[in-house]
């Protein structure tokens, strides 16, 4: 438990000094910032600054559409000198620009366009916000939760026109998401037999009876 | 463009010199057998000197992360495998620890399981180096490193056959385990490869570290201060190899290598040459690893107890129906992980592989982030080779072990 001690203290001391700013140590081991994206690049200098945190080991989108702001931006960072790590994490909507690190770290440049190629995230100050992973001339935000896992166009070589060509994409039997969440997994009450459970008297608990079992 | 060196060397009875200096744009790529794969680097010139790279990649982008949104835990291990292809069994290794921790199983699973893993970890650490190093020497003009390593590699490969049934995509290292024990006489067959393997390092050392022509080809080529190499995000052997003594198997220890007695390798120019020789020096250490694996093996069992997370044993499922029960239920809907997040990295082959997972509560991921560390040396290739003869770049792509199948994912 000395690591989640030594969390709790760095988090502190982190909290201190970005104070708009939430803390929170995710099971025991690690440490989350939640940072607004106003004044995200100062912040970042001065976790590379003051507490060491030299690389920006990982950054990417994720997306809850059901939030108002619906997309958050995820840095991983890590500290090579006290060797620790730390998550910041920043919400933002579509319309939103979030800061671009690419002054505190020149290699968010690619990481910042595939948060840009597969959510949509805008990042402002990145003047190389080109699509990365997906196709030239890919229309859409593949990793958006509204965007289906077949796509929208699929590619096939046309032999009468002698090139490659886009087209809908067809779906030679329907497209199966198989979810096997039992619908009976967490439903404790069966409709019907509410008045069970409201009006259910615990028994007493069975005395435990020391000794070999019979 | 043009440029008139007019003013420098300009004396009054000499007429005024025009030089015109060719700027042009070349595609390396993607087909280009020294791009390791599908790189399309847009090389802009000047002369025979490179003014800027651009690396296009996502050519072999197949959407893991999108795919592995739409299946369950277990289901979407194999696609892991096919991240980095050279070293299949690293790449499974964070997806299963990074699941261990959210189910909060991560301390339960066995010794025996513990020591299979590291061990395999490590051999295929060898089997990405051999990969990587005899290819790089073949992109410098070496073509029987290449043809050497590849016989050794193809006992990896068995290695990999006997446990996992397939020579690359072996979905072995499970959450809360491993898929199956090893067979029986499998650690002799180890032992025995480890005993030949230091002649062929002895071989491949002879033919490459001291070669006039690799160094000629390498030495001061591409070279990364450590300053430089920590805010490019490098990782693994391409850190290393610019003087920065980090390696998470000893910094972060994971499964059993705070138990494992072994060294880091650190050069000290940051250039292709360290790369090659911080990976050479590696291979020994991972050997060594691998013999006190063997060492520490013993019988026991290899997966968790819990049958809501590993399958229940074929024999059983035919007596018992609560394990025929748990099959089904495994198979179909699968387990659910509690809601959290984690970002988990192992130290594979060539840099920190970190996969940043978010659980809902359901049985499928909500998110997961695969963080590639070649991603980040490849974004490095324009620093690197900017005013690098063209035959450079070839050389500092060799030595970045750059592998496709994690980049674009």
């Amino acid at each position: 438990m000395a690591e989640t001690q030594s969390l709790t203290a760095l988090g502190e001391a982190v909290l201190a000094a970005l104070p708009a700013g939430r803390i929170e140590i995710e099971r025991g081991a690690e440490l989350v910032l939640t940072l607004p994206g106003e004044g995200l690049v100062e912040a970042m200098t001065l976790l590379r600054d003051h507490f060491g945190f030299e690389q920006l080991m990982d950054l990417c989108g994720a997306d809850w559409p059901e939030r108002p702001a619906r997309f958050e931006v995820i840095y991983n960072l890590l500290s090579l000198s006290h060797n620790r790590r730390i998550r910041v994490i920043v919400s933002t909507d579509a319309a939103t620009p979030v800061p671009s690190l690419i002054h505190v770290w020149p290699c968010a440049t690619w990481y910042e366009r595939e948060a840009w190629d597969m959510y949509g995230i805008v990042f402002e100050g990145q003047t190389d916000l080109r699509r990365l992973l997906t196709d030239y001339g890919f229309e859409g935000h593949p990793l958006r939760k509204d965007f289906p896992l077949t796509g929208h166009v699929e590619v096939r070589y046309d032999e009468e026109r002698k090139q490659v060509v886009y087209e809908p994409v067809k779906l030679t039997q329907d497209f199966r998401n198989f979810d096997f969440l039992s619908p009976w997994e967490n439903m404790t009450t069966l409709p019907g037999d509410e008045k069970v459970f409201l009006n259910r008297v615990e028994p007493p608990a069975a005395p435990q009876v020391a000794g070999p079992k019979p | 463009m043009s440029l008139t060196a007019e003013s420098a060397n300009a004396s009054p009875n000499e007429p005024t010199r025009t030089v015109e200096v060719d700027s042009h744009t070349i595609n390396f790529g993607p087909q280009h057998p020294a791009a390791h794969g599908v790189l399309r680097l847009i090389l802009e010139m000047k002369g025979e000197m490179v003014e800027r790279a651009d690396p296009h990649i996502g050519l072999l982008h197949r959407g893991t992360e999108k795919l592995i949104e739409y299946k369950t835990y277990l289901q979407a291990l194999p696609y892991m495998d096919r991240l980095d292809y050279v070293s299949p069994m690293c790449m499974e290794h964070s997806f299963a620890i990074a699941v261990e921790r959210l189910l909060g199983i991560e301390g339960d699973v066995p010794i025996r399981a513990r020591v299979i893993r590291t061990m395999f970890a490590e051999l295929t650490r060898i089997l990405n180096h051999l990969l990587n190093v005899t290819t790089y020497a073949l992109d410098c003009g070496a073509i029987t490193p290449a043809l050497w390593g590849f016989e050794q590699r193809e006992h990896l490969l068995e290695f990999y056959e006997a446990v996992g049934g397939s020579h690359y995509h072996v979905n072995y290292f499970r959450p809360g385990g491993v898929a199956k024990d090893l067979p029986a006489g499998l650690d002799d067959r180890i032992a025995g490869w480890c005993e030949q393997f230091p002649k062929f390092l002895g071989d491949l050392e002879g033919l490459l570290t001291n070669n006039r022509i690799f160094k000629q080809r390498t030495v001061d080529i591409g070279i990364m201060t450590a300053e430089m190499a920590m805010e490019w995000g490098f990782s693994g052997p391409c850190l290393r190899a610019s003087g920065v003594p980090w390696d998470l198997r000893k910094s972060q220890p994971y499964e059993i290598y705070d138990q494992l007695d072994f060294e880091i390798p650190v050069g000290r120019q940051g250039d292709c040459y360290d790369r090659y020789l911080v990976r050479m020096m590696e291979m020994r250490q991972s050997l060594s690893m691998v013999k006190q694996c063997l060492g520490l093996l013993k019988p026991g069992p290899i997966k968790v107890l819990d049958n809501k997370i590993v399958p229940p044993s074929r024999g059983e499922m035919k007596r018992s129906m609560e394990s025929l029960i748990h099959h089904f239920k495994l198979y179909t809907e699968g387990y659910h992980v509690p809601a959290g997040a984690t970002y988990t990295v192992t130290e594979a082959p060539k840099g920190e592989f970190g996969v940043y997972m978010v659980a809902d509560g359901t049985n499928r991921p909500y998110r997961c982030k695969i963080r590639a560390p070649g991603y980040a040396h490849l974004q490095a290739m324009e620093v690197l080779s900017k005013g690098h003869m063209l035959a450079d770049a070839v050389a500092i792509i060799g030595s970045l072990d750059i592998v496709f199948g994690e980049i674009d994912r």
